[in-house]
């Protein structure tokens, strides 16, 4: 790491990377991962325990403040392990948009129970139709009473089998494609008329369909003013790219340094693989796309901490030259250790199997290159 | 992309942006500041500088350096470039400059570092050769020992603006026993001794920018050599180093993108399906320089630490010329059929150039620009260099 990290965020950094090293490694993960969950509770406690679902919060909840390089820290070391808790989806996302779109009220209460490791959060903004259009909602939201009566459906929700409380965008107000009559509701997982059907994604984790069949939601159950919903969620994406970006360099590390040692051990022709020059110069390659990768991470979550103008087009910037280059490191990480690659036992398959899927969450690299290409 | 400066710092950057804005000569302002100005020319913004003190701020200040801290020198580096200066001579002032405070005699730093400060010695490289190219250790000009003398016979080539030079400095075989990089000297000759002939070489874009040059019995004091007898090859190395980090030219490809952009919005109508492959091609080129940017500006945070980035700094090279190249690239296309003219050279007024004039030099920028890949060690040498002392493979 680069930039000069105070002395809170190098023990943050410091105490993750230790937790990891003790108790996440890749055959505990495997295990961990063949569950029928799917995903460790003890490790959820040992995170809340060490305070690490408060570090992107303010001081006042427990946390360092400057949460774009907090989740940067944190999401490059999961990066580096393949955490499959749903860090991101608890603190990064719905941490997030609490923090910045709650009332007081709601601050003070749902906050301290993500810290506290008590309560699992997924953010249900993607549709059957949506593809990465944060606008795209068909999902709607009718007042009636003191309530609010949902219908619609969400899909490919990151985290939802595993999650007590869910943030749902549903439209208000307006056409289907409409930025404003957005709105953003906390509904509970258990709620009635709510059915959810859990899958298994591609780097080992569960998402959901979830559909709304007159789900009643009360109106203190609003987060953020209505109609307001797309543009909370366009600065909760900012944020989340900034992390994913973060947690792709952490993968990219370990590949790069995986293939080299790889290559300077396995012989073929009675010479190291390592000598040959054309599989020199596209390690160099990989080098090089991983130096650019940390550095316009860095540059992205600084921008984002500092608030700083233009900061959603970098996003947008950084999301799409970081998933190029984490594809073509991974694709070239599983040739280089060839039939190996392959192989499931091999880590290296599961690090290319969560790029692959950061590439999809919240939008691809040629979705983020036309954004880029049209913001100015 | 902004460092995050200090006071003091945004005070030095201001102070230096209008300096620049003040100063920097119109007469130097042409299409093609590298092909088009006469030697006289290309030497007014030094002598400006020069008088200002700052025509060497790589330099130690015992020998006419500025004193800087790593963070000015880049904001200086960043400033003049975004400002399309053309920048001093590197031979003289970032290459064999160095060399002779750092491995020169008294006498030499004497002699010649005044010369390079001023602009009055113009510099020019003899390494590469018709049988050396990527390959600089097998250099074959010899330099055989006569009393006082060296006398020197050989053809060095490639040999960027020879023709204005006062100077060369030169690697030559002076034992020729020696295996490879062991028998090198570094020896520095008066462009005006009997023997020295320069032939210009046309290149693909039409300019006259390198050279052959011929040294046939060519007598060279001993005075002239640097350092020790066959060390030539540990100078050399030295020099290659300073010449890669500064040619990542970020201010130079972000004025030519910004350039790219307006043609394109003269030129492709937005309904046509080329206007949006423009768009995607441009914001791929545009992050490339951003996160190359991001990088130069992580090493200068780490060197401000006293962290040297060592061989990694070949990327910058590598990048930095990919990245031009593919502007140059880029831009040719966007002007459409004008791409099919080339300027003559030397520019003259009375020379008819069809099109846009911000199209006149599209044709032989996207020409030229495939030498950048080529010198200074191809960028496939730069690759062996991480290859080898990076990956450690």
């Amino acid at each position: 790491m680069d930039i000069q990290l105070t002395e809170e965020q190098e023990l943050l950094r410091n105490s993750v990377q230790r937790l990891l090293r003790d108790r996440y490694d890749f055959e505990s993960r495997r295990k961990v991962v063949a569950t029928e969950d799917g995903w460790s509770r003890k490790h959820w406690d040992a995170f809340a325990e060490m305070g690490l679902l408060a570090a992107p919060f303010p001081e006042e909840f427990g946390g360092l403040g400057d949460a774009p390089l907090a989740n940067m820290i944190v999401m490059l070391e999961f990066g580096r392990s393949l955490v499959v808790e749903p860090f991101f989806e608890t603190v990064v996302l719905a941490g997030g948009l609490i923090n910045e779109a709650g009332s007081r009220a709601q601050r003070e209460e749902l906050l301290p129970e993500i810290a506290e490791g008590k309560v699992i959060w997924a953010l249900a903004w993607t549709e059957q139709k949506s593809r990465y259009d944060l606008n795209n909602v068909t999902t709607s939201a009718r007042r009636s009473g003191d309530e609010y009566v949902l219908k619609g459906a969400k899909s490919a929700v990151t985290a939802a089998p595993w999650a007590d409380k869910l943030i749902v965008s549903a439209r208000t107000a307006g056409g289907h494609r409409d930025r404003d009559g957005v709105s953003l509701f906390i509904v509970d997982r258990k709620s009635a008329n709510l059915n959810l059907r859990g899958f298994k994604t591609i780097d080992g984790r569960r998402a959901a369909e979830i559909g709304f069949d007159d789900v009643r939601v009360p109106a203190s159950q609003m987060l953020g003013d209505e109609g307001n919903g797309a543009a909370m969620l366009e600065t909760c994406r900012d944020r989340a790219i900034g992390a994913l970006c973060a947690e792709a360099v952490g993968a990219m590390t370990e590949l790069n340094s995986a293939t080299l040692g790889y290559t300077k051990t396995r012989k073929q022709f009675g010479v190291a693989l390592g000598t040959f020059q054309v599989l020199q110069h596209r390690m160099v390659d990989m080098f090089i796309a991983l130096e650019e990768a940390v550095s316009l991470t860095q540059h992205l979550n600084l921008t984002l901490a500092a608030k700083g103008a233009n900061s959603s087009k970098l996003a947008s910037g950084a999301k799409s030259k970081i998933g190029d280059a984490a594809r073509c490191v991974g694709e070239q990480a599983i040739q280089l250790h060839g039939g190996m690659g392959m192989s499931d036992e091999l880590n290296v398959g599961h690090y290319f199997k969560r790029i692959a899927a950061i590439n999809i969450q919240f939008g691809d690299p040629a979705f983020h290159l036309m954004r880029f290409a049209r913001l100015n | 992309m902004e460092l995050s400066l200090s006071k003091e710092d945004a005070a030095f950057r201001d102070e230096v942006r209008a300096f620049i804005a003040e100063n920097y000569p119109r007469e130097m302002r042409v299409p093609n500041a590298e092909t088009d100005l006469t030697k006289d020319q290309s030497l007014l913004w030094h002598r400006i500088l020069h008088k200002k003190g700052w025509i060497a701020p790589l330099w130690p200040k015992q020998y006419g350096g500025t004193g800087w801290s790593i963070t000015q020198r880049f904001i200086w580096e960043q400033e003049a470039s975004r400002a399309g200066t053309l920048p001093p001579l590197a031979f003289s002032v970032t290459m064999v400059g160095p060399v002779i405070y750092t491995y020169g005699n008294e006498v030499q730093k004497k002699r010649f570092l005044p010369g390079i400060l001023s602009g009055d010695d113009w510099w020019c490289q003899g390494y590469s050769e018709p049988g050396s190219g990527s390959d600089l250790a097998s250099v074959r000009t010899k330099a055989v020992r006569d009393g006082d003398n060296y006398i020197v016979n050989g053809h060095k080539t490639w040999t960027t603006l020879a023709q204005h030079a006062d100077w060369i400095f030169c690697l030559v075989r002076t034992d020729p026993a020696a295996k490879a990089q062991a028998g090198i000297s570094f020896l520095l000759i008066d462009m005006k001794t009997p023997g020295v002939t320069v032939r210009p070489i046309i290149t693909i874009d039409g300019s006259h920018e390198v050279n052959d040059v011929f040294l046939e019995e060519v007598r060279v004091p001993v005075g002239n050599l640097i350092g020790e007898e066959n060390k030539g090859w540990t100078y050399a190395k030295f020099l290659l180093g300073n010449e890669r980090t500064s040619m990542a030219s970020i201010g130079r490809s972000t004025r030519y993108l910004h350039r790219l952009k307006e043609i394109v919005k003269a030129e492709v109508a937005d309904d046509d399906p080329a206007f949006v492959e423009f768009l995607k091609d441009i914001a791929r080129v545009e992050l490339d320089a951003l996160a190359l940017e991001a990088t130069e500006l992580r090493m200068v945070a780490q060197m401000s630490r006293g962290i040297d980035p060592g061989p990694a700094a070949s990327l910058f090279k590598i990048r930095g010329t990919e990245i031009f190249q593919r502007i140059t690239d880029l831009t040719h296309r966007a002007i459409g059929n004008y791409g099919l003219a080339l300027r003559e050279h030397p520019a003259g007024a009375n020379i008819f150039m069809p099109g846009p004039d911000y199209g006149y030099t599209a044709s032989e920028n996207y020409l030229n620009s495939r030498k950048l890949s080529i010198y200074g060690g191809s960028n496939e040498i730069q690759r062996n260099i991480i290859a080898k002392a990076v990956l450690g493979l």
